[in-house]
């Protein structure tokens, strides 16, 4: 293996808490600590602490910040007010996707952006190469800030026990500037990944690992634990958010992949709007449906789905959801065939028929 | 560091076996193993009867991260397997060497076990 893997700047504290360490998206991270169910009861009954710092930020900055950003992303940039942040999808010309990200409006000519980890070069290059005649700048912060995702229901009472920054009238999607265990210059949003109330933290690289101290030390009276990977990865499917790479990637366009929502057809021209716009009228050739297994066995990426005798399909994610106590998923299926009762999914030899879901597992 | 018991014989798979003086035998998987794995979800054993020969599969034992295959260490008939692992599962976490004990078997071919490693064997192979 001649890969160099990043680590965070908590990569040291991930050892000394007993982390599991893997290699991911070209990053060194934990895995799991204690292990991926109990870490992830924390989240739903108290609260858990994510490193993801492995996430990359660009900052885009200039007079035409905002009608650049609409020009490249599904979603209305414009109509963002500062303080605020939007979910959205940057599309290719085909439709499908570069990445999904987390815009936050920092000024009305000033954007931070969450970018995937494996995406972050690729995203920070596609939005360079289509700046043109637009007066704006992308700056690549990936390695000035570091990212913690403080997640569960007592997370706000816990993030107040470490910080003077009033967080009730942070509202969802909302963010503020301010000091976190007395490190300055903390973005504190009241966002994330796992369907249970929380905040996502950005920190100057530097103040990472004593805010992580901090946060942990005065969580573990409240039931704080450290969480790793394998959680996010149960946690976000329970609450039906995508992965990129899974439920939505270079071949799955948001029509498919259920984000439709994010798709703003009113704008007068973005990339991709010619073929989304084509997917939403006529139907996408294939769409990703959320499932749940009546069963033991984990129906795991890649595993085939069945109509019948007829492959249909793939599985595009697959967990134990520790909340049911049932194995959940997501499938790619073909046109036709996500609303089919019928449905099957073969895994190793035994066919299980799948149960659709028409709502997250968890909201 | 993971637990290794002196009495018991283990493959390079991470399985353990303890051979009893009737001819049969009872495998599970080792404590190493159920590490790796994490929290144990499912584990899919074979049925009273079935014959698998040295290297085949018998089962699969399923965690939260992956389904895992579990080989046969030798040449043998089911006579049992652990239906406590039907409902608990998680007892391949707490006690891979007590209760979660997968099958016992009767050896078809005593000479195979000659091929397993020790306990000295198996951990230095951790």
């Amino acid at each position: 293996m001649s890969e160099l893997l990043s680590r965070t700047p908590l990569f040291a504290l991930h050892v000394e808490l007993g982390g599991r360490i893997v290699p991911f998206a070209g990053w060194e991270m934990p895995v799991q600590y204690t292990g991926i169910i109990e870490e992830h009861m924390a989240v739903r009954q108290t609260a858990g602490l994510f490193d993801v710092s492995h996430m990359g930020e660009a900052r885009v900055r200039g007079r035409d910040a905002a009608k650049f950003l609409d020009g490249i992303m599904t979603n209305e940039m414009a109509t963002i007010r500062v303080g605020m942040a939007r979910y959205t999808v940057m599309c290719q010309p085909d439709g499908g996707c570069v990445d999904d990200l987390i815009v936050y409006r920092l000024a009305e000519d000033e954007f931070l952006i969450c970018l995937n980890a494996s995406n972050a070069p690729k995203d920070i290059a596609w939005m360079r190469a289509h700046i043109g005649s637009h007066q704006v700048e992308v700056l690549d912060e990936c390695a000035a800030w570091a990212q913690l995702a403080l997640q569960g229901p007592l997370a706000e009472k816990i993030l107040a026990l470490v910080t003077s920054t009033p967080l009730a009238s942070i509202k969802r999607f909302g963010f503020v500037f301010g000091e976190v265990a007395g490190a300055a210059g903390c973005l504190i949003s009241r966002t994330g990944y796992t369907g249970s109330p929380g905040f996502e933290l950005y920190l100057p690289a530097a103040a990472a690992e004593k805010v992580a101290r901090a946060l942990l030390a005065a969580g573990k009276p409240h039931g704080l634990v450290p969480a790793g990977l394998g959680a996010r990865d149960s946690l976000r499917l329970e609450a039906n958010y995508p992965l990129y790479g899974h439920e939505i990637s270079a071949q799955i366009s948001p029509i498919q992949a259920g984000l439709g929502w994010t798709v703003k057809f009113t704008k007068p021209a973005f990339i991709g709007r010619e073929a989304l716009h084509r997917q939403a009228q006529g139907g996408p050739v294939s769409s990703v449906v959320l499932f749940s297994l009546d069963d033991r066995r984990i129906a795991r990426q890649g595993a085939v789905v069945f109509s019948g005798e007829t492959p249909v399909g793939e599985v595009l994610s697959g967990t134990q959801s520790p909340v049911l106590g049932k194995p959940i998923g997501t499938a790619l299926v073909a046109a036709g065939h996500a609303a089919s009762a019928t449905l099957t999914v073969d895994i190793r030899g035994h066919r299980l028929p799948l149960r659709l879901a028409t709502e997250p597992f968890v909201k | 560091m993971s637990n290794v018991p002196a009495d018991l014989h283990y493959t390079k798979d991470h399985e353990w076996i303890k051979v009893a003086a009737d001819g049969t035998a009872v495998i599970g998987i080792t404590d190493h193993a159920q590490a790796a794995l994490g929290d144990v979800t499912f584990v899919d054993l074979p049925k009273v009867g079935a014959s698998f020969n040295h290297g085949d599969v018998f089962g699969t034992v399923e965690s939260v991260k992956a389904a895992s295959d579990l080989y046969s260490p030798i040449s043998c008939e089911i006579v049992e397997a652990n239906a406590d692992l039907n409902n608990s599962p998680d007892l391949v976490n707490r006690e891979p060497y007590g209760g979660a004990w997968m099958i016992k078997v009767k050896v078809k071919n005593p000479a195979e076990l000659a091929a397993l490693l020790d306990a000295a064997g198996y951990a230095a192979t951790l």
